[in-house]
């Protein structure tokens, strides 16, 4: 069966680079990787996400709904989105733990979950969830590198080695920030 | 990892992980494509990413944006009738606009052969309907290629290209979005010597003109050309079958292509079921021998493809020539015929008529959070003109939108733009919204990018006839909605094309510019072109912040933006900043307090001005 990763986050987080720097890592460990952006209207502050198939069955791009192993989010509210339609039982939730409010909830039309409030759910999915913060990052955009060391750190891909990761990162990451995001990537593992 | 410009300069052929877009590119290059065009539109736009991505002087093909899909299709077959092959790519509807040009290529002898790249949208992921493009194939003559995969899409790309040019001929290659989007590891060939760029357009290879008596000798070498390309297709290695593992009592087999086709393999290798697929490729013309072989050695076919039914109608019809006994299946419903085909709908499907080895899973529904609807940035200027003319608008204002980044004014809380058609149509569908309509202002909306593309014919209609119109022209400097292309006038904003030259010289006699960020300033002209009898524009410029955002990261990776911030003495709680205004920016607390986040502030300030207790200020 395909190891299958679903990744989301808002509009304008970057998960592009995310998913980019995963599939990439993946491959390089000489994994059979199947890969997919959605784009759209959705960049525009909506949800995005991305999909990373990992195994010789897997033919098409898209994770399956219930069937994620590992989702992985860039922001709270979307990590309890991606866990509600995407999660596998027994599988797992990252994310990195911001949130960003929707209108409708600035609006006063609906309640943004607490932490607590993730954790119980991705329990009542038959999942685990785990986040990391970071208050004293330069920039968010870091936060890519911050669920990278996250992913790292657990192993949490079968097959995929820490120092592959950042052997990506280097080549993917700016070099004028490459600093700083390799100390908040290791700050994880 | 190679850059995407290394992948399209490298000399010899290499493996990487790339998207469908990307691969298709590096496919350009290979197959000696001298000349690209382009009008911007997903899920296309990061094939001229990968175009553009080298230094101009070494890049392996001419690549230019062009003002609107027909005029990129038409610079595309001039370059090939003068002997350079070339490509056209745009999205879906963007064939809507090319149509009127498309439906002449394939009575043309075009000697470079062209190949007219569909980025179709099943799913309406970006677009605003789901059209299926392989009608207008039949429509024009053209044979249609469908890959299913990156690594599909470079090899039918290199396959349609050469054959193209052999044939001197135009040939669709039809990508859909997860297709375009999709990665996977493709393995690369070398970059051919560089272009003999010789014109060699010759009257001589026409006739080029189909007026009178041309006509139907052009049409009837077409139908001939398509002809060729059936046979073509019957020994095509493009159109082959998948036999199931083992053999089953009924002989069952399937007929697919494109990304449905590996929907259908993945849930027939899942399931183990004895169901044969017939995979196509060079879907049309219907390689009649191939299909008519593959239903007559089966008892039941299912025909399994996404939105309209048309090989389903193609596959019948050929059946029932033939006599054929074989039992057709295909999809039942209205729901069928909508969104994307996956590896469940595949199994659904196939279960609707072979319950046995397709049995459904396990289904788990949890309750969905609260929603997220796509908004403007923090700092937009749409949002900024939005709030300030949703204001100043009478009761009963009629709003039209059109596309673009402002087409989500539509949402609440601004609720701007009330239709919305196609690209550029807002001045027209106001201009017959406004016909002898005393009782009612009509205002209607447009982009910058939108403006040149399509909208220029219906302000000049809207400007002879003087309709009586508001039309607010949202100019942000560039096509934002799809990736920051340029629009004519870049450079600067408004260099070089000037809007306000044009304007003028259509024949627009009431004229007002300020910027999105001045409400009061926007407010007092926009009530100033209501009252005006006859056509008035407002241009609202402000620069895409998000574009300017980045390129001042890009030079600075250590900027801090000076953010906003909430008084919190002063604060009244009106939530006009959080609720109406609504920028991201504003965090709206459980205790009903309003601060501001950092993560998505960037210091814009055009919010300060719409707190009724001015509490917004600059952090200190
Ligand atoms: C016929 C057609 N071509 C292309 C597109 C894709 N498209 C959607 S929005 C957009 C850009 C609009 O740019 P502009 O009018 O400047 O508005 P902005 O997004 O910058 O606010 C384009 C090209 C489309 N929807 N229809």
């Amino acid at each position: 069966m395909a190891f299958n990763i679903y990744l989301c986050g808002v509009g304008g987080q970057g998960i592009g680079v995310l998913a980019a720097a995963l599939a990439q890592a993946a491959s390089r460990a000489g994994l059979e990787v199947i890969a997919c952006d959605t784009h759209g209207l959705a960049q525009r502050g909506g949800v995005v996400s991305s999909h990373i198939r990992i195994g010789a069955d897997a033919l098409t791009p898209l994770v399956p709904e219930g069937g994620a192993d590992l989702v992985i989010a860039l922001e709270r509210l979307e990590a309890l989105r991606g866990a509600a339609q995407y999660l596998k039982k027994g599988g797992k939730v990252l994310y990195y733990n911001t949130a960003y409010q929707p209108v409708g909830v600035r609006r006063g039309e609906g309640a943004y979950p607490s932490e607590e409030e993730v954790r119980l759910a991705v329990q009542g999915f038959g999942g685990e969830a785990l986040n990391v913060n970071y208050p004293d990052m330069a920039d968010p955009r870091m936060q890519n590198s911050a669920l990278l060391g996250l992913v790292a750190s657990l192993g949490a891909v079968p097959g995929l080695r820490a120092e592959i990761i950042e052997e990506v990162l280097k080549e993917i990451v700016p070099p004028a920030v490459l600093d700083e995001n390799l100390r908040i990537f290791r700050a994880a593992v | 990892m190679r850059s995407l410009a290394e992948m399209m300069t490298e000399k010899e052929g290499f493996s990487e992980l790339v998207m469908g877009n990307h691969a298709l590119a590096r496919a350009m290059a290979e197959a000696g494509t001298a000349v690209v065009t382009s009008y911007p539109g997903s899920p296309t736009p990061e094939i001229a990413e990968a175009l553009l991505a080298p230094a101009e002087k070494d890049r392996p093909c001419h690549f230019e944006f062009a003002v609107n899909e027909k005029v990129a299709l038409e610079f595309a077959a001039g370059a090939s009738l003068n002997g350079h092959p070339s490509a056209v790519f745009f999205k879906s509807v963007g064939l809507n606009v090319a149509a009127d040009s498309m439906v002449q290529l394939a009575l043309m002898e075009l000697l470079g052969g062209m190949v007219v790249i569909l980025g179709d949208d099943p799913g309406a992921n970006s677009s605003q309907n789901e059209q299926d493009n392989r009608w207008f194939a039949r429509m024009a003559y053209l044979p249609v290629f469908e890959p299913a995969s990156p690594a599909e899409v470079y090899v039918m790309y290199r396959a349609a290209a050469a054959l193209a040019l052999e044939r001197r001929a135009p040939v669709i290659l039809r990508l859909t979005t997860h297709v375009c989007h999709a990665r996977e590891t493709v393995k690369f060939g070398d970059l051919p010597a560089r272009h003999d760029w010789t014109p060699r357009f010759d009257v001589k290879n026409g006739p080029y003109v189909p007026i009178t008596t041309s006509v139907f000798p052009l049409k009837k070498k077409a139908l001939e050309k398509l002809a060729s390309w059936a046979e073509a297709g019957e020994k095509s290695p493009l159109n082959a079958v998948y036999k199931a593992s083992a053999p089953g009592r009924r002989r069952l087999g399937a007929i697919s292509a494109g990304l449905p086709a590996l929907c259908l393999l993945e849930t027939l290798r899942n399931s183990g079921a004895p169901v044969d697929l017939l995979k196509l490729g060079l879907t049309y013309p219907l390689p009649e021998k191939l299909v008519t072989d593959f239903l007559s050695s089966h008892d039941e076919v299912y025909i399994f493809e996404e939105l309209d039914r048309v090989m389903e109608t193609e596959i019948k019809a050929l059946a029932y020539d033939k006599g054929l006994a074989c039992r057709l299946h295909a999809r039942r419903g209205n729901a069928a015929l909508m969104g994307e085909m996956t590896p469940e709908r595949a199994r659904a499907a196939l279960a609707d008529v072979w319950p046995e080895p397709f049995p459904a899973p396990e289904r788990r529904v949890f309750e969905a959070p609260a929603p997220r609807l796509p908004q403007m940035c923090p700092g937009c200027g749409h949002r900024s003109a939005f709030h300030a003319i949703k204001k100043a608008l009478p009761p009963g204002a009629i709003t039209v939108g059109d596309i673009g980044c402002h087409s989500l004014g539509f949402l609440p809380p601004y609720n701007m733009g009330e239709v919305l058609f196609s690209m550029g149509h807002s001045v027209s569908t106001a201009s017959g919204l406004a016909l002898n309509n005393g009782l009612r202002k009509v205002v209607a909306f447009v982009g910058d990018s939108t403006f040149f593309h399509a909208g220029l014919p219906g302000l000049a209609n809207a400007a002879w006839r003087d309709s009586d119109v508001t039309l607010v022209l949202l100019d942000n400097g560039t096509t934002a909605m799809t990736g920051h292309q340029p629009r004519p006038g870049n450079g600067e904003i408004g260099e070089r094309l000037n809007l306000a030259d044009i304007l003028t010289s259509l024949g627009v006699k009431f004229l007002r510019e300020c910027d999105a960020y001045d409400q009061a300033k926007l407010a007092a002209h926009l009530k100033e072109a209501m009252d005006h009898k006859g056509l008035a524009v407002v241009i609202a410029r402000h620069p895409c912040m998000l574009k300017f955002m980045r390129e001042r990261r890009r030079a600075n990776p250590g900027l801090k933006p000076q953010h906003v911030a909430v008084d919190q003495a002063k604060c009244a709680r009106h939530y006009t900043c959080a609720a109406d205004f609504a920028c991201p920016s504003f965090i709206r607390h459980a205790d009903g307090s309003v601060t501001v986040n950092p993560e998505l502030c960037i210091g814009d300030g055009s919010c300060i001005q719409t707190c009724p207790a001015a509490a917004i200020g600059r952090e200190k």
